[in-house]
């Protein structure tokens, strides 16, 4: 029997305004995988994450086309997107503390859905400030300002954030950009635990890891899928397409 | 051993260019400087001329009595209060319909058509001279809503006059917040609204507030709005009740006490005008610096 696919894109197609920025993609990813998404500035993957969680609706001149469906049901029609929003924990590129406090920040999420016991709140916020590998940093002062916090314990802020809302979809862009190897390493190590839980997209700049992480890799260039193989085919000389293997080693991009 | 040209001119030798670019420097900081100085200077002086002139008259009974003998004797009670009542009441109208209408337009509204014609009105609103607003309020408010001449009516005046500047400032206040904040709340499906809650309007409160309440200083000093829809020339009123006006009465205002005193009242004392006028600009510091402290306030706790 085939496990149901947790995200299924058909033909995907998205626009700004007359510019089509992702030209009709498809393809799934599985249940408990991370799957790397890998390819140059501009070529859709912020995009292609924000159509996944509807987070594009807030672009008004952003046009999709074509079917994203996770868990079957179809995000573009789905009537709540709320709920489909806290199904899937996203991670942006540059790291957002909430002017809130480090225990609010994590608290926003779930407060947001209605929960407000204050002893399932403690549990949830220390649960999530462990996996986000925080924790020990910041329990002596989780009254003080998430903003105050430097800039890798800021991106583990959002990384706890984004998983307050106990979503099945982990999706992070870029969320090494701002910060340390050191810190990078350690998310990285959260990744691989938080994999048994949930489903992880990782769109990611830095190649090698896509390599260190995903399962399989998925080169996006221009708007088009250009390969998507397992990790281990992506990056040997097994690769198919010539501008994959050019890619991961750093020939163009 | 020789050493390289560059070397023994040092880090720190003066260059013709160096010389240069420090005097241009000391030029641009001091034609600022004057610059600033120029706007406080007429303030102090225009200040220090009213205080002076005005203070044979200036005490407590001259703010507490009712003006007597036609205008030239007594204080201006009926005045001041009126003011107050004008400013009060119409802020309440304005700044709860002006800031709500402002969230809308920043944080819900589409850009299409309709919000551009909203947003152009907003603008254009703004502009318009106040005597046109008073014109509008007297067919509006006075005649056609049957009001009459009354506080009320001067009020509702004043708060379409202020109205769409509170718009403006809010507008302003609210876009101040970083754009990627409104975002993270949306990727953990908070509704807009939750958003604006949580985390919008704690942050743009201080701004909110100062352009609300800059606005009370406009209100007060406008005469136009208020002469053809509830200020009146002359009203006895009882010293010392605060309540001493209903909502459907004339009333005196001290913008239009000042205009009426020196141009209408002959042999009034050469000290009243300026008393009234420093009344005037008295209140609408004390509500300023008032403003300004709760800023400071607000933005001691300001988060990031």
């Amino acid at each position: 029997m085939t496990q149901p696919k947790k995200i299924d894109v058909q033909n995907l197609r998205l626009s700004y305004g007359p510019k089509e920025v992702i030209h009709g993609i498809s393809f799934h990813i599985e249940p408990n995988e991370i799957i790397g998404i890998i390819g140059p500035a501009q070529s859709g993957k912020t995009s292609l994450l924000r159509c996944i969680n509807r987070t594009i609706d807030f672009t008004a001149s952003a046009k999709v086309s074509g079917s994203i469906k996770v868990d079957g049901e179809d995000v573009v029609t789905t009537r709540n997107v709320y709920e489909l929003r806290r199904k899937i924990g996203m991670v942006a590129p540059l790291p957002v503390g909430l002017p809130l406090s480090i225990y609010d920040n994590v608290a926003f999420a779930p407060r947001t859905s209605g929960m407000n016991n204050r002893s399932d709140l403690d549990g949830l916020v220390e649960k999530c400030l462990r996996q986000a590998a925080l924790w020990n940093e910041v329990k002596d002062r989780l009254d003080s300002l998430g903003t105050k916090l430097s800039g890798g314990q800021q991106q583990r802020l959002t990384i706890a954030r984004a998983l307050s809302h106990q979503p099945e979809i982990l999706c992070l862009d870029e969320f090494s950009i701002a910060i340390d190897p050191v810190t990078t390493m350690r998310i990285e190590d959260v990744l691989k635990e938080l994999k048994r839980e949930m489903t992880i997209i990782l769109v990611t700049n830095l190649v090698q890891q896509a390599r260190r992480l995903a399962a399989r890799t998925l080169f996006l260039w221009n708007g088009e899928i250009i390969e998507l193989d397992t990790t281990d085919v992506i990056f040997s000389e097994r690769a198919k397409d010539p501008r994959t293997r050019d890619y991961v080693n750093g020939i163009f991009g | 051993m020789s050493v390289p040209a560059s070397s023994t001119a040092g880090l720190f030798t003066e260059t013709p260019f160096i010389r240069k670019k420090r005097r241009t420097e000391r030029l641009a900081q001091c034609l600022f400087g004057a610059m600033a100085l120029a706007m406080v200077i007429p303030l102090l002086l225009i200040l220090g001329y009213l205080v002076f002139k005005a203070a044979p008259l200036l005490s407590w009974d001259f703010l507490t009595t009712n003006p007597t003998n036609g205008m030239r004797k007594g204080g201006i009670w009926s005045a001041l209060l009126g003011t107050v009542y004008l400013v009060v009441i119409s802020l309440c109208i304005s700044a709860p319909i002006g800031v709500l209408a402002a969230v809308y337009l920043n944080e819900y509204a589409k850009d299409n058509w309709f919000t551009r014609i909203v947003n152009l009105s907003v603008v254009n609103l703004a502009g318009v001279p106040s005597i046109v607003h008073a014109l509008f309020g007297l067919g509006a408010f006075v005649l056609f809503a049957r009001l009459d001449r009354s506080i009320l009516a001067a009020s509702l005046t004043l708060a379409i006059m202020t109205m769409p500047v509170i718009i403006a400032s809010t507008k302003e206040a609210l876009a101040s917040v970083p754009v990627s904040f409104r975002e993270a709340c949306w990727n953990v499906g908070a509704t807009r609204w939750q958003t604006i809650k949580a985390i919008v309007l704690p942050n743009s409160i201080s701004g909110i507030l100062t352009g609300v309440i800059l606005q009370v200083s406009r209100t007060a000093g406008e005469t136009a709005p208020i002469m053809f829809t509830g200020a009146v020339f002359y009203r006895n009123i009882p010293e010392g009740n605060v309540f001493a006006y209903g909502i459907k009465d004339q009333c005196m205002a001290l913008s239009m006490h000042l205009y009426t005193v020196t141009t209408q009242v002959t042999n009034a004392p050469e000290a009243l005008p300026y008393a009234i006028a420093v009344t005037l600009l008295g209140t609408v510091l004390l509500v300023n610096a008032t403003a300004i402290v709760f800023r400071v306030w607000l933005r001691n706790r300001k988060k990031w």
